[in-house]
């Protein structure tokens, strides 16, 4: 008898999987490992072999540099990569660029390991698609019932609304470097705000990334210009820490907002000094995690990182096997 | 609806005046009546619902999901109508979202157990700040950091040519929600509505500070009357028609929170005064008066404890006639003769302390009245012949404060700023020196202060919190505060008193930094004993 947990079960380095001997998404160095996505927590720099989308590996050789790791291996998206006994399938996620669900087949066994995901469309990234499975391990970052994302295109509505009813001052944006700010950016496109975006030299490289994969960001200037009224009436995009360092005392009067899934909470938005909190997030809210899980129907649902037990608690009440996995090393603040 | 919860969600995290003016200013003109009407009065706390309490919230959302996810989500959140708002689980084919009007109007003619039924609907068709804001209004009070007379003086920006709030206030006792007449007036398509309504509050003529070096040497003393800066609120006590109302100086209503005051009101006029709590003629504290403020209802031990009492300045209306436009002489005599005739222990008058020159003014402002610094704030300077005029205008009214009480304490943690400053620490607390249980000399806060420098100033202290962080706790940083290392601030502040909340035992008032030490060692700032001793000797009077 087969049982999941021979399949993959949690290591201090992180998701291991015994048969093909590899981790999913370790945050210390190991042999083998398969990334799901290119944020810092998930992936790191000093594996032996790694296996990713193309746009991942892409992703990691930008922020570690080009030997980040000893052999790189792209898989495409719905394309079976054998692991000894194993077969790797990556399918997208809907996370970021690149972003992958790991489907892990064994002796007629599936597991799908989520990695972080949402639902709803991003200009940026391919949509994620179900894949049935036996076992689902899924993200719970906005794992309770206060999350629930509004419509990215009505938050995006409310800056721009902003920046009208407030042409003496500024707009600063606090989004994360991977991901957010380029589906910021692309959202105001579509808004029809096409004028220059100021950006953090932090953000520079990965959106030339972005646009060498074919997500057009329009013209972008860098924020270094030293004549403080050139920042008038415009949108700043930076990441989140920025906007309270020092750097960001070049910007007459700003209006300082923030677009993360966090920001649902007004005591949050508040003790970061956030005067627009922008409820934008590149994970499942309660809605689509719930939806998702009923979707699948998976004959065990394993929680991974995030509030695990509200969802451990809606999946029992709603019939489906459900047990957190103690995993450690994911953050959860300012990638929400 | 949807665009009032989008004002109050913007509101409550906007530290900046102007900007929470330009937001409600921008509402009130883009929306359109009975709306904005009634979304004023919510702003002002003159439309308020008491229609559901947090316990009915609770068990409708509990009847409507898991208690223990509500549980959990309430843990998380903290605030039990935005993780209601959060957490709704709406029933699908709900209406549409309620206009604000349509919300008052259904209140109004509906039972107790309607009530509840029509909120649980307007949840269902609303999104989470809807439903945030309805919640806010329905369980009374919306604190979103707005005072009345800032939605005012916004209500005044609206039209072409924006008017004087205290326009506004004038006639503001006289208007009803949702004030399509003041809309109407002050977009320029009607005339001003009429102000004569009995009982109605006068808008207060408010003084400069003096500035001692350029101010004295243009004026002449035989121009200027003197009189003491009572340290209480400042209040305007009407009695007209047979309406009797007691307003504060921005025209809240505060009548309920003073019976005995308004009772002692006896002939038809208005007084603007200082209130106090007076016992047998005698000016108690502040912390005394402050017994009886923010009290919706007041009780007989209250009542007997702390007596109030108003301590006259001007006249401004008497019988029928309006006096503001006789000069500040005339309407001192008619003073004098309204509160003599009033005959009551809670209406005396300010006593007026002549002077000849300004160096005998310094003289008295030295000597407080009874040899108590706290009683009064300073004294008053008013031109003789100027007429009572509404806002702060320059020349006939002057303030001069006491010097302020100061001490050299101790930053001992520093926290972020908003908006404009939210990149530097810019809110210190400070303290000063103490024995600890076991002998110890150690720092004991003793306030807060976030102004009193410059923007210079600023950053040198931001670069010094920087550098001498030792911990950080979210927002805040505690900094290097050591006998030979650490900064020093002269500290300004007008008051102190016994308070039980804070850890010292002593609460200032308005403390503000009054100059950076930057050269004195944190050893040689001053001790607990040193506010101590000011305390007794205020006491001790």
């Amino acid at each position: 008898m087969i049982r999941p947990q021979d399949l993959l079960c949690p290591k201090p380095q992180g998701l291991y999987c015994p048969p093909g001997d590899f981790y999913i998404d370790p945050t210390r160095p190991v042999a083998r490992a398969v990334i799901t996505h290119g944020h810092a927590d998930h992936a790191r720099a000093g594996h032996g072999a790694v296996l990713a989308t193309a746009e991942t590996l892409d992703i990691m050789g930008e922020r570690y540099g080009a030997g980040f790791a000893q052999s790189m291996q792209a898989a495409a998206y719905g394309e079976a990569v054998p692991r000894d006994d194993v077969e790797i399938t990556l399918v997208p996620a809907g996370h970021v660029l690149g972003s992958a669900q790991a489907v892990v087949r064994w002796k007629g066994l599936t597991i799908v390991v989520s990695g972080d995901y949402k639902r709803r469309r991003d200009p940026t990234c391919p949509p994620f698609e179900p894949v049935p499975c036996d076992v689902f391990i899924t993200e719970a970052t906005f794992g309770l019932p206060v999350f629930r994302h509004p419509d990215d295109k009505a938050e995006i509505a409310r800056l721009l609304r902003s920046v009208a009813q407030f042409p003496e001052r500024s707009h600063l944006v606090g989004a994360y470097a991977l991901g957010k700010a380029q589906r910021i950016i692309r959202l105001l496109r579509e808004a029809g705000w096409d004028k220059a975006i100021y950006v953090h030299g932090a953000l520079e490289r990965l959106n030339a990334l972005y646009e060498k994969h074919g997500v057009d960001l329009g013209p972008l200037e860098p924020a270094t210009s030293t004549k403080k009224h050139d920042f008038t009436g415009q949108i700043i995009i930076a990441p989140p820490s920025a906007t309270q360092d020092r750097w960001s005392r070049r910007f007459p009067d700003p209006v300082t907002a923030f677009a993360s899934g966090w920001m649902q909470v007004r005591a949050r938005a508040r003790q970061r000094g956030v005067e627009l909190p922008l409820v934008i997030s590149d994970h499942a809210d309660w809605d689509e995690l719930t939806s998702t899980v009923d979707e699948l129907r998976p004959g065990e649902l394993w929680i991974t990182h995030g509030r695990e037990e509200a969802l451990a608690r809606w999946a029992e009440l709603h019939g489906i096997p459900a047990r957190p996995l103690a995993l450690v090393g994911y953050e959860e603040e300012d990638d929400g | 609806m949807r665009a009032f919860a989008e004002l109050l969600d913007r509101l409550s995290l906007t530290a900046s005046r102007n900007a929470k003016l330009t937001l409600v200013r921008d509402y009130l003109r883009e929306t359109p009546d009975p709306d904005r009407g009634w979304a004023l009065a919510a702003l002002t706390g003159d439309l308020s619902f008491d229609a559901a309490k947090p316990a009915f919230i609770r068990k409708a959302v509990e009847e409507r999901m898991d208690p223990q996810l509500f549980w959990w989500s309430y843990d998380y959140v903290g605030d039990l109508a935005e993780t209601v708002a959060l957490v709704w689980p709406a029933r699908p084919g709900a209406n549409r979202e309620p206009q604000f009007s349509e919300v008052v109007d259904d209140l109004r003619g509906a039972t107790r157990a309607e009530v509840q039924r029509l909120i649980e609907g307007w949840l269902d068709a609303l999104q989470p700040t809807g439903r945030w804001a309805l919640l806010k209004l329905m369980t009374g009070g919306l604190r979103v950091g707005l005072t009345a007379r800032l939605a005012k003086r916004a209500a005044a920006d609206i039209g072409a040519t924006p008017v004087d709030v205290a326009e506004v206030e004038e006639i503001w006792h006289a208007l009803r929600p949702p004030y399509e007449d003041l809309f109407a007036w002050l977009e320029g398509r009607a005339y001003r509505p009429s102000s004569d309504n009995p009982g109605r509050f006068r808008p207060a003529m408010l003084a400069q500070a003096i500035d001692e070096a350029v101010d004295f040497g243009k004026l002449d003393p035989a121009d200027y009357a003197a009189e003491w800066k009572w340290d209480g609120i400042r209040v305007q006590a009407v009695n007209e028609g047979g309406v009797r109302r007691l307003y504060t100086r921005t025209g809240d209503d505060i009548s309920k929170s003073f019976p005995d005051v308004v009772g002692a009101l006896t002939a038809e006029g208005v007084i603007d005064g200082e209130l106090l709590v007076m016992r047998d003629g005698k000016v108690a504290s502040f912390a005394d008066l402050q017994q009886r403020l923010n009290r919706k209802t007041v009780d007989a031990k209250a009542l007997a404890n702390f007596p109030a009492a108003i301590r006259a300045y001007d006249l401004l209306a008497e019988g029928p006639e309006d006096t503001r436009v006789l000069s500040f002489a005339e309407r001192r005599r008619c003073l004098e003769a309204f509160v003599a005739q009033e005959q009551s222990p809670r209406i005396d008058l300010s006593p007026m302390q002549p002077f000849a020159s300004w160096i005998e003014l310094a003289a008295l402002r030295a000597q407080p009245p009874g040899g108590d610094p706290q009683i009064a704030e300073g004294l008053m300077l008013k031109r003789w012949d100027s007429i009572y005029q509404a806002g702060r205008p320059r020349g006939p009214w002057f303030k001069w404060k006491r010097d302020p009480m100061l001490i050299d304490a101790v930053l001992m943690y520093a926290q972020r700023g908003h908006g404009k400053r939210s990149s530097f620490y810019s809110d210190y607390t400070f303290g000063v020196w103490t024995t600890d249980d076991a002998g110890a000399r150690v720092l004991t806060p003793v306030g807060k202060a976030y102004f009193g420098f410059t923007d210079e100033e600023l950053k040198q202290i931001d670069r010094f919190v920087r550098d001498q962080t030792i911990e950080r706790f979210g927002p805040v940083r505690s900094v290097t505060a050591e006998p030979n290392k650490g900064l020093v601030f002269e500290v300004a502040f007008e008051g102190l008193q016994r308070s039980t909340r804070h850890k010292s035992g002593v609460a200032m008032r308005f403390p503000r930094i009054n100059r950076i030490r930057w050269d004195k060692p944190p050893g040689e700032a001053d001790e607990m004993a040193t506010l101590e001793l000011m305390l007794t000797r205020m006491e001790g009077r």
